[in-house]
């Protein structure tokens, strides 16, 4: 039995109100093993965001992490000095944004953004950063001869991996992806997602999955934590979050999909 | 589909393109829907597929390049001025942001009383205010409370029904709702959808559902259309079509809608790169041929290539 690979333990987080505080996150512990997918589902406004922050400390006031601890490979994150953080960011954990497509800067070519964190993090000169660029866009299926190119001339989904190649190019241990498809149709959204299921595989690096979709969660998710205003209500393997819910929650988040192929909910009106 | 005649408004081989060659797109082809009362029609497919340049050709934000739109049998006039405003009036749309959609600056009440005032210019004072009270409470809000509040009090959810009753205030008959709840919480989308059934039902309303979601389209429409590349690849009943797809675009959407029972690792849940891009590849070839599945499911000729 091997130590997890992120523990959050307690973890708890309010944004400081000018009267009142927001308990954005209360007391949610949590594991996260080598090479594991885990999910944390849930409504917005339900802090799973906020934990996605809070793991690469990219939280910012007035979110205030009030106590708990968040570790990654037994070192507490929130005691990294300003110089450790910087190291820590991208080769450790690496995050993919709800709109990560359009965080790439526009007005530079993809092979700038990634010369950027490969000098920035590994002191690589332009010609190891170009092979390495070629060899991150080969892997999630983009010609390396496009990194000429800029965002724009890229499709949603083609910037999206891009932004997933940049994040894997440090051979990070945790990649954190929010919403990651969101803004993604169904049938790129299961390209993408299934590519970084087989990078995993090869890499063996662990994945903090955040979505609203749970019936794509199981698909993708070994484990998944289920939340609800600021607690985490269920966590449990996916088999057993889709074939026996425990928390009612759960089973209303359920409900509140139309499935493809049941009975349709709603009694069909003939006119 | 049935008779156009009886069809509220009708597209009628609609084309719509932007721009000139060699950097023309062609947003629309040949696209022909009805809408009926008391109907829903689910217009389903990706971004950039053109769900969206219908939505706006029947909004009459765009006019079509190609074909007319028919409205309760006779094309749409456009010099008109009472007649055009009948139209707008007739057709409304829910958008899909419904934080941007209600001005910030007035009440709830402000949205629901300018269109009253507007279109319905037999009304007089306390008859207004009943009939604000009276929309509030259609879309399950209490007017008490919300009628005073502005936009930024209330959440996604009731914002959205907010839209629905001022579709309603002016009377309409035809409503465009383009992904309407993609933007709220899981747990009041259901809320949303069931309440617009509601309407269609009740107030005999033709509703074009526009969505990426497969699932929620069956759950709300009795007619679909799924749309690739500006075509209507294939159409008709809602159950038909997602229980028997046909042509293969439609394939590749229904499996791609994530499956509670296969997982990722499932190698029958893996989608080859390769096929997808011979099916878009195939799927975005313009064809004119027309094939029948069964009563009342259509299908358009596939390009040769590949066996239907």
């Amino acid at each position: 039995m091997t130590a997890p690979l992120l523990q959050v333990k307690n973890l708890t987080i309010d944004y400081i109100g000018d009267s009142t505080d927001f308990r954005a996150v209360d007391d949610v512990s949590f594991d996260v093993a080598r090479g594991e997918v885990f999910g944390l589902a849930g409504e917005s406004g339900c802090g799973k965001s906020t934990i996605a922050f809070a793991i690469s400390r990219l939280h910012k006031p007035p979110a205030l992490i009030r106590s708990g601890r968040i570790l990654l490979e037994g070192r507490d994150v929130l005691d990294l000095n300003p110089a450790q953080l910087r190291d820590f960011r991208w080769r450790e954990v690496a995050m993919v944004f709800q709109s990560a497509m359009n965080s790439l800067n526009p007005v530079l070519r993809v092979q700038e953004q990634f010369y950027d964190v490969l000098r920035t993090h590994q002191k690589m000169n332009r010609a190891q950063a170009r092979e390495r660029t070629a060899e991150m866009l080969r892997l999630v299926d983009i010609p390396p001869d496009r990194m000429k190119d800029y965002p724009h001339q890229f499709s949603g989904g083609m910037r999206q991996r891009i932004v997933i190649a940049i994040c894997l190019a440090l051979n990070p241990k945790i990649v954190v992806m929010d919403e990651p498809t969101t803004a993604l149709d169904v049938v790129v959204q299961r390209e993408i997602l299934q590519r970084i299921n087989e990078l995993r595989r090869t890499f063996g690096f662990s994945v903090l999955f955040i979505t609203h979709d749970l019936g794509l969660m199981v698909q993708f998710c070994d484990r998944i934590g289920i939340m609800l205003a600021g607690k985490l209500v269920e966590q449990n393997t996916a088999e057993n979050i889709y074939g026996a819910p425990q928390h009612d929650y759960t089973r209303k988040l359920w409900a509140s999909f139309p499935s493809l192929h049941g009975e349709p909910v709603m009694e069909k009106v003939s006119i | 589909m049935s008779d156009p005649q009886t069809a509220i408004l009708a597209l009628d081989r609609v084309s719509k393109s932007f721009g000139t060659a060699p950097y023309k797109v062609n947003a629309a082809q040949s696209v022909s829907f009805e809408l009926h009362a008391g109907r829903t029609l689910a217009l389903v497919g990706e971004s950039g597929s053109g769900k969206t340049t219908c939505a706006r050709l029947v909004m009459r934000e765009y006019m079509p390049s190609e074909g007319q739109l028919l409205f309760k049998g006779k094309p749409v006039s456009t010099d008109n001025a009472k007649a055009l405003a009948a139209y707008r009036r007739s057709v409304q749309m829910i958008f899909q942001d419904p934080f941007s959609s209600l001005n910030p600056a007035h009440t709830i009440d402000y949205h629901l009383r300018r269109p009253l005032q507007l279109h319905r210019r037999d009304l007089r004072g306390k008859q207004i205010d009943a009939a604000v009270e009276e929309l509030l409470s259609r879309v399950k809000l209490d007017p008490k409370i919300v009628a005073r509040k502005h936009p930024h009090e209330l959440s996604g959810g009731q914002r959205q029904r907010v839209n629905i009753a001022r579709t309603l205030a002016v009377g309409a008959e035809v409503i465009v709702a383009d992904e309407p709840t993609s933007m709220l919480d899981v747990s009041v989308r259901l809320g949303v959808l069931n309440l617009l059934n509601e309407m269609k039902r009740d107030m005999k309303l033709a509703l074009l559902y526009i969505t990426h979601d497969i699932a929620t389209a069956r759950y709300v429409a009795e007619d679909i259309v799924v749309m690739y590349a500006g075509q209507i690849v294939e159409w008709g009943d809602v159950n038909k079509v997602i229980d028997n797809p046909q042509h293969p675009y439609t394939r590749l959407l229904l499996s791609a809608v994530p499956d509670p029972e296969m997982r990722f690792d499932d190698p029958k849940a893996q989608l080859k790169a390769a096929d997808v891009d011979e099916v878009r590849r195939l799927s975005a070839v313009p064809q004119d041929r027309i094939v029948a599945v069964e009563p009342g499911h259509f299908i358009r000729q596939i390009a040769s290539g590949r066996a239907a």
